[in-house]
């Protein structure tokens, strides 16, 4: 089974991952030969196993609702690349009308 | 009159900075030593931290002065560059993060800072802890100091060699899969996997959430414990630090393991186990049963399963974790035309190649379609994996089995074929998965290269991993065996002394 190029180029774009030509095809034959891999899991019947998501079971943990001291903003917005007015700046995302 | 400080465990050092016989300048002056020896070869470190370490060795020694001494008060520290610290650059070994300052401290760190530690620097690491070599770090490989060929295990390899090299006196790495336990065997040192939860993750670069922990490595039982004593605890900034009561882990320390029940599981016998490795270890079994130890047949029958299910469940998590990396809040940022471009490019040339292996994998096993058939069936498989042990565990009180199948692989050995990478993780990664405690310790060698086994235990139990491996380990000479080079340059120009 080797991926095709349809499903590198979807889940390259649903991760947001620029990826070069020739990272797509390397790509369809190592992440083929990992599934392959991890495909032994599928002989396991496990339609009466509850998943795990997590190992110590915690339940919701509760604090008071308090105002408390934060990370100040200028520490918060020391490493962005662009910030403006106390907000990250970016590209524009939506259409001018 | 020049004596090697860098030879010194905690405990010692601790005393003799009490009694004022050493500062902790002087010790720290001797492991910069080591770095300028070694560190050349060795690349243990991404950033070295000198004037900050000078800083704090000279607050260790005013502190001793006027008596205020904490057991980690003057002791030189490497720290993993996946936890953050305001004081230094934080990398994670990527690129993406390249000139990243992280604004507030991870809590291991303030609370090692409490105690008064000196950092000489942030350790190499596979870039976002993913790998098992070190070799996937951004800023270069790290070399075994037992053999400059070869790897020293990874992820926290750069912690694991600074350990054995003797340029930092303990240090402190994060284990996904192994990545504390994998390196500290390959390098000869001990390296010890707190339980989910033990510790807080608050200021650790997030890889997998469901399985990180962070711990210690030493080249003592009894240094790693100390460490963990440090920064054991629950944290209200991580939800999933758990607020049970933190045992006095030097108490378990008591070299009387007679009746202790150890377990043995046969399908810890996998193809691709090095014969003399595997001879190296059913010595140190042995040497249990010498020492007073029952040992217990086991079956964990999902083993098999465990290395699959992490490499649905560790990229899944990763994928989503790793969302965060978008130019625009730090780190590395490419502009493009739209913000779509810019995430696209930045992302693209940020992260390297096995880093967006496994974003591509999570992103798969997360995405519609195959939901079900991955991710899902993982966590369910993860549940018989837990279950294993949890029945095993009713039997005995803790788990032997080789840390890694092999020991020190060479340079670019595994780096073209990702499944044999993975497969030096075989041993450890079931202990992530149920979320156990774990101890690699030194028991010998085999072509010339350290072999190490690893204790697992019931959650919150590091008490017995610990006092089943201090009664091994003093019982036995390896944890004072010397890697050549560090012979050779101490021989060359001893530290601590005039030159």
């Amino acid at each position: 089974m080797r991926l095709s190029r349809e499903v590198v180029d979807h889940v390259a774009m649903l991760a947001r991952l620029g990826l070069t030509e020739e990272e797509r095809e390397r790509m369809r034959e190592q992440l083929s030969s990992i599934l392959e891999h991890v495909n032994l899991i599928q002989e396991l019947d496990t339609e009466a196993i509850p998943p795990t998501a997590q190992v110590i079971t915690l339940q919701n943990v509760w604090r008071e609702d308090e105002v408390r001291p934060s990370l100040p903003v200028e520490d918060a917005l020391k490493n962005a690349p662009d910030a403006e007015d106390n907000m990250f700046k970016v590209n524009a995302v939506l259409e001018q009308s | 009159m020049s004596e090697d400080l860098t030879r010194l465990t905690v405990t010692e050092a601790s005393a003799r900075l009490a009694r004022r016989e050493i500062s902790a300048v002087e010790l720290l002056q001797a492991h910069l030593e080591r770095i300028r020896q070694v560190e050349p070869q060795i690349h243990a470190f991404i950033t070295l931290t000198e004037e900050v370490a000078l800083a704090q060795a000279q607050e260790a020694d005013r502190r001793i002065a006027r008596g205020d001494v904490a057991p980690l008060t003057g002791i030189p520290i490497a720290l993993k560059d996946v936890l953050c610290t305001v004081d230094a650059p934080t990398t994670a070994g990527s690129r993406i993060l390249e000139g990243f300052r992280s604004p507030y401290d991870a809590t291991v760190v303030r609370k090692l800072r409490e105690q008064g530690a000196v950092f000489v620097g942030k350790a190499n690491t596979d870039e976002f802890a993913m790998g098992s070599s070190t070799e996937n770090s951004a800023y270069g490989p790290t070399r075994n100091p037992w053999d400059l060929e070869r790897v020293p295990g990874g992820s926290s390899g750069g912690s694991a060699a600074a350990v054995a090299a003797g340029e930092a006196m303990v240090s402190l790495g994060s284990d996904t899969g192994g990545s504390i336990r994998q390196p500290a065997g390959f390098c000869g040192v001990v390296g010890l996997k707190p339980t989910y939860g033990r510790v807080s993750r608050y200021g650790l670069v997030a890889f997998a959430s469901s399985l990180d922990q962070i711990g210690p490595f030493g080249r003592t039982v009894e240094d790693v414990a100390i460490v963990l004593q440090a920064i054991s605890g629950h944290d209200p900034c991580d939800s999933t630090s758990v607020d049970v009561p933190v045992p006095d882990y030097q108490t378990s320390l008591t070299g009387d393991i007679r009746g202790i029940r150890i377990g043995i599981a046969a399908e810890y016998q996998v193809p691709g186990m090095d014969p003399e490795v595997e001879r190296v270890v059913d010595e140190a079994v042995a040497e249990l049963q010498r020492l007073g130890a029952e040992i217990v047949p086991v079956s964990l029958p999902h083993t098999k399963y465990a290395l699959a299910t992490y490499y649905i469940i560790a990229p899944s998590e990763a994928s989503a974790n790793l969302a965060r990396y978008d130019g625009v809040k730090y780190g590395l940022s490419l502009q493009g035309e739209t913000l779509l471009e810019s995430y696209l490019q930045t992302r693209g040339r940020g992260f390297g190649p096995e880093v967006k292996r496994r974003i591509m994998l999570g992103t798969y096993a997360l995405s519609a379609g195959y939901y079900d058939a991955y991710y899902v069936k993982a966590q369910k498989v993860r549940t018989l994996i837990k279950r294993d042990f949890d029945e095993a565990f009713e039997k005995v009180d803790v788990i032997l089995a080789p840390t890694s199948p092999t020991v020190a692989f060479r340079l670019g050995e595994r780096t073209a074929d990702p499944i044999q990478m993975y497969l030096s993780d075989v041993f450890t990664i079931p202990a992530n998965m149920a979320g156990l405690p774990g101890i690699a310790v030194p028991c010998g060698f085999a072509h010339g290269l350290p072999v190490s086994m690893q204790f697992m235990g019931r959650p919150f139990d590091e008490g017995t991993l610990l006092r089943v491996a201090h009664a091994y380990e003093q019982a036995t000479p390896w944890h004072r065996a010397v890697p050549p080079l560090i012979e050779a340059v101490t021989r060359r120009a001893p530290s601590g002394g005039t030159e």
